[in-house]
């Protein structure tokens, strides 16, 4: 047997952030306020530059057994149930963890700026950190139950952050909203779990963790009569942390919060992780096509809907909360659709400009001194040379511009829900993707373009930002116009290298080529007409298990390059590079 | 020290007894008394860590055991042991002890020696009631704990404090009443009140059912198990804080408790015919007590309630009668202890301050108190099931150990039902905490002084505690589990034919090799 490879650096990716908010948490008033900034921002960075060497090292394996693991020890061991304090990196976490950890360090360095005459300054940074360890946790967790710790640790800690500023009865409301409206959604995910366990547990083998991933997926014709109720009752989870309709109502009150919250928490990072978990769950998903109708239609509504309402906002921070929605729809479709590499990559993306726009929006309601509605600004393009480069770069990566990221992403959604079958879904996020350049602009010219309608007062005091704010602005415009060339797609010549990366993760989702084709982006994965039934024994190695069920069409062979080894049984080469789809 | 460790569990029950003997005799001033209690709830904590360590995990029968005969020719006997039920909640017994007396140091001012020695006396009575292996033992310390509370809420308890111990008193007693006829009943058909002699007796399914409900009334009202919990809210809003964190820490536990030690094991066919009747009672406390907390206007009769809430969850654990489910039950019995204790000694802090409870009379407060607005947070969020703290290892286990419980019927949608006890006990914990500390501060609240370092010292032990139960509570389970199989044997051997664990589609999870075969036939 193939064991994964140990790697104990990878508590230390979660359990440093942790530690810094410890510190700063327990020495809250003795800390001066420039340590504790930095000390805030060492913790995430070290948290990166560990996350880097572990993704290096990962990458250093064969593609179908990269999966890096550590453990704790046992969370709980009793009548059977047994629950790992586990880590696992595998390409989908590796993603993950880069994109939290390094937009989380980028946004860190921001609020050194952004946050300095805060009299919470030492707070901030300490709910700040206690955000990037509980996020660590659920994308490194290597079971069920450890990313629900994680999940509602990200959860509390954006209840904090909302109601960072208390006094205000209006901000403490919506943390509790975000709190409770989360909990309704964990109210889902806590049934889902136990269907999941109580279908599994009497067929565990001896030293298997129930609710290991792991598990999960050499089991998965155990769940297939339960996967609809599985999947349905996560993704009631998934509605409330990502914000899908009916429990999207939270996330546009949370712009109570910080700027910095509202780019790192409610656009970049624990936003998605709905989308993250479906993603993870794939192999359960793949399994019910009723659920993954229900997951896609929700996210397309979802995505036109919230852009709807964001085109009658009038403040910045609304018009983007109202787009993170509307961009978290598109991802859910990815994922109902069976795309989930397409989600991920729109996840990454959007961490990129989402950030990147919070964090100018925050930039223009610091030079404009507080101000957030934007018929109250205007000309803003002379007074502010880096944010306004920077901004208007992100707009057009969230608009879908070629070349910058969103376009890739986005491009690569609507084709695989238009290939999947599903031209009205298409449609929907079509033409929600119409409105996103529309309030995007709409939001631009009234910022930036024309004569200034603010006041006297404030016109006197617009001012660029400092450094520590405008650094990371640019270095996420950089991402976002270069982040998308990851996934350079099939018909413009490239080799969507992302989707390659993370195709052993969802091997799973891939299905049998269609008769019929479309020769101009051969790697199109399809939706399983219907659920694989009793998939074959679960080869040991590393976790989800890429597998073979068909074989290769002469086109796909001749596309193929040469296998990388021949560890798989039946002469089966499932390195997704030899088979996109999924073939022998 | 062999004198002592030979009969360490006598030690054990009755130090803190010596310790009350010691305040009457020496305690001539105050701070006299109060040191001599606290010395003494020191050393039976200590006592009681001889116990953890060597108690041996894997044995899931008495240890320690003392035996000496007591009434009627030795059918009677004074027969002590300790399994891991019974270790887990001495433990948390005597962990509270000197914590409820540090924080009574200030807030009883009057009678100071009485309120000692009933303090300890208490805690003999209790220990004693965990230990019991003799049913008239048992009945002795059960009612022997009424009478040192109704002291403590009668005499230094708020302005209704008569009306509230009398009530408490008398639902107690009542309970107890049937209780004590059923163990005369199984007495006369044993000829001995060994624990180990009931649990041999051969009783019809009627016989068996009548002397549950016995029983199970008596634990009900103690629990309270709705609607048995009307004394509840007065008996807290009313008794002092120290009052107030023994009876949610460790007296609602003698319910839940006394089910699982012998309502379940000694009536195994009622446990499963009426189980489920006491498992929706459960659930329609977990659900109506949050709701009822949802609307108090005072901090301490929402917390009471929300214990009404909490302790539905253990009964529902206890009667998915997997050992899952009861191993939920025990760990969310400490994990109550410690959350709802704590949060009984906050609102006495606070109460301390300002001689009110009203929601309404706060807001603010974490401006003027920021680290009790913190600690208040943290407890809170234990309470409430955050993962990585109590709540949460208990609430999971239980809910999980029924979802798939094969004894319960309907066990799915009594989780479900149970489950929205998450999204509630949220919003009137939130709400709470909410009107108390955010928001603007008022003009009566300025100026209050944060936690001081006493207070801080009876906090903090807590705090610990509510992160390792959360964390690491394996080697708890670990010594759980074979004293729950124990326990349960007799139930799973009437049901043994059936699996008691696993989702069945129309056939039973024992065997999946016919359930795969059916699925596959069937799709």
């Amino acid at each position: 047997m193939e064991s994964h490879a140990l790697d104990t650096s990878l508590r230390w990716i979660v359990l440093v952030p942790l530690l810094g908010a410890a510190l700063n948490g327990l020495l809250l008033r003795r800390m001066p306020r420039r340590a504790a900034g930095l000390l805030a921002c060492a913790a995430v960075g070290a948290s990166f530059l560990l996350s880097v060497a572990a993704v290096v090292r990962l990458a250093g394996l064969e593609p179908h057994h990269r999966l890096l693991a550590d453990s704790l020890g046992t969370w709980l061991d009793v009548a059977g149930v047994r629950i790992e304090l586990g880590f696992a990196m595998d390409q989908l976490s590796a993603v993950m963890a880069l994109v939290v950890t390094g937009v989380g360090f980028l946004i860190h360095v921001y609020s050194l700026g952004y946050m300095a005459h805060d009299p919470g300054f030492n707070r901030f940074f300490t709910y700040l950190n206690l955000f990037i360890f509980a996020m660590m946790m659920l994308v490194l967790g290597e079971n069920l139950v450890m990313l629900f710790v994680g999940w509602e640790g990200v959860g509390l800690c954006s209840y904090l952050l909302i109601s960072f500023w208390f006094n205000e009865e209006a901000n403490a409301a919506a943390g509790k909203k975000a709190f409770i409206v989360n909990r309704i959604g964990d109210f889902g995910f806590l049934l889902g779990m136990f269907v999941l366990g109580a279908a599994l547990l009497p067929h565990l083998a001896g030293g298997e963790g129930l609710f290991s991933f792991r598990t999960i997926a050499a089991h998965t014709h155990h769940l297939a009569p339960w996967a609809t109720a599985i999947a349905l009752l996560l993704f009631l989870g998934a509605t409330g942390k990502s914000a899908q309709i009916p429990l999207y109502v939270w996330l546009p009150d949370a712009m109570a919060g910080p700027t910095p919250v509202s780019a790192l928490i409610h656009a970049a990072t624990m936003v998605t992780a709905g989308v993250y978990m479906i993603a993870r769950m794939n192999m359960v998903y793949v399994l019910s096509p009723a659920a993954m109708t229900v997951v896609a239609v929700t996210g397309a509504v979802t995505a036109l809907f919230a852009a709807t309402i964001a085109l009658t906002q009038n403040d910045i921070k609304k018009v983007l909360a109202y787009s993170t929605v509307s961009q978290l729809g598109y991802m859910m479709l990815a994922c109902g659709v069976g795309a989930f590499a397409a989600g991920i990559f729109h996840v990454m993306t959007h961490a990129f400009f989402k950030a990147l726009l919070f964090l100018g929006a925050g930039s223009v309601i610091h030079a404009m001194s507080g101000q957030q509605d934007m018929r109250l600004m205007g000309g803003l393009r002379r007074k502010l040379p880096v944010t306004w480069p920077t901004f208007l770069i992100g707009t057009v990566a969230l608009a879908g511009v070629f070349p910058f990221a969103g376009f890739f992403s986005k491009d690569e959604i609507l084709w695989k829900a238009f290939s999947d079958g599903n031209p009205g879904l298409w449609l929907v996020g079509f033409l929600g993707a119409g409105l996103t350049a529309f309030y995007m602009m709409r939001l631009v010219v009234l910022t930036f373009f024309g004569d200034s309608r603010a006041s006297e007062e404030v016109r006197h005091h617009v001012h660029e930002s400092p450094a520590t704010m405008t650094v990371p602005l640019a270095v996420l415009a950089v991402l976002s116009v270069a982040g998308g060339w990851l996934g350079w797609p099939h018909f413009l010549g490239g080799a969507n290298r992302f989707e390659q990366w993370l195709a052993p993760v969802f091997a799973r989702a891939r299905t049998p080529p269609a008769r019929s084709r479309p020769q101009a982006r051969s790697t199109a994965p399809r939706r399983p007409t219907a659920p694989p039934r009793t998939p074959p024994p679960p080869p040991s190695g590393s976790w989800p298990r890429p597998r073979c069920r068909w074989p290769c069409s002469a086109s796909t062979r001749a596309t193929a390059p040469t296998p990388g080894g021949r560890r798989w049984p039946r002469s089966c080469t499932p390195s997704p590079a030899a088979s996109p789809t999924g073939c022998c | 020290m062999a004198f002592i460790t030979d009969h360490i569990l006598t030690w054990t029950a009755f130090a803190p007894a010596l310790g009350a003997v010691l305040v009457l005799a020496a305690g001539r001033t105050p701070g006299a008394a109060r040191r001599i209690a606290l010395g003494a709830a020191l050393a039976d904590f200590v006592l009681s860590l001889h116990l953890l360590r060597h108690f041996e995990a894997a044995n899931g029968a008495d240890q320690f055991v003392e035996h000496a005969p007591w009434l009627a020719g030795g059918k009677i006997a004074y027969s002590l042991g300790l399994d891991g039920v019974s270790l887990w909640l001495v433990l948390l017994t005597t962990f509270l002890g000197p914590l409820v007396i540090l924080s009574a140091w200030r807030a009883i001012a009057e009678r100071v020696r009485e309120a000692m020695a009933f303090l300890l006396l208490l805690q003999t009575a209790m220990i004693g009631t965990f230990l019991a292996r003799d049913m008239l033992l048992f009945y002795v310390f059960w009612e022997a704990m009424l009478i040192p509370m109704y002291f403590l809420i009668g005499i230094w308890g708020g302005e209704r404090r008569v009306y509230a111990a009398v009530k408490f008193f008398l639902f107690t007693m009542v309970g107890s009443v049937f209780m004590l006829v059923a163990i005369l009943w199984c007495y006369q058909q044993a000829g001995s009140m060994a624990l180990a002699d009931f649990l041999q007796l051969e009783l019809s399914r009627g016989q068996q059912s009548w002397l549950f409900a016995a029983f199970a009334l008596a634990f009900a009202i103690k629990v309270p198990l709705f609607p048995f919990h009307t004394w509840l809210p007065d008996a807290h809003v009313e008794a002092p804080t120290a009052g107030s964190v023994i009876l949610a820490g460790i007296l609602l536990k003698m319910g839940t408790y006394g089910l699982l030690r012998f309502a379940i094991p000694l009536f195994p066919e009622a446990a499963l015919a009426l189980g489920p009747w006491l498992a929706w009672l459960a659930v329609i406390g977990i659900i109506y007590g949050a709701l009822v907390a949802m609307v108090q206007q005072d901090v301490k009769k929402l917390v009471a309630y929300s214990s009404v809430s909490h302790l539905g969850f253990v009964v529902l654990g206890l009667f998915s009668l997997t050992t899952t489910g009861a191993a939920g039950g025990v760990v969310q019995m400490l994990a109550h202890g410690l959350s709802t204790g704590a949060l009984f000694l906050l609102v006495g802090v606070i109460y301390e301050r300002r001689h009110t409870r009203q929601i309404a009379e706060f807001g603010g407060l974490a401006h003027a108190m920021p680290a009790y607005a913190a600690v208040f947070l943290f407890v809170t969020l234990a309470s409430i099931g955050l993962p990585g703290l109590c709540g949460f290892t208990g609430e999971f286990l239980i809910l999980f150990g029924t979802f798939g419980s094969g004894l319960l019927p309907h066990a799915r949608l009594l989780v479900a039902l149970a489950a929205t006890g998450v999204v509630l006990g949220a919003i009137y914990m939130l709400w709470m905490y909410q009107r108390v500390f955010l928001g603007k501060l008022g003009e009566r609240n300025r100026g209050l002084p944060d936690l001081s370092v006493r207070e801080w010292a009876v906090l903090l032990p807590i705090l610990v505690m509510i992160v390792a139960l959360g964390v690491h509570p394996a080697p708890l389970l670990e010594r759980l589990e074979p004293s729950l199989e124990r326990i349960l044997a007799p139930v799973a051997a009437i049901r043994q034919t059936e699996s008691s664990y696993g989702l069945a589609l129309g056939v039973s999870a024992a065997q999946p090799a016919a359930a795969t075969a059916a699925l596959k036939g069937d799709r």
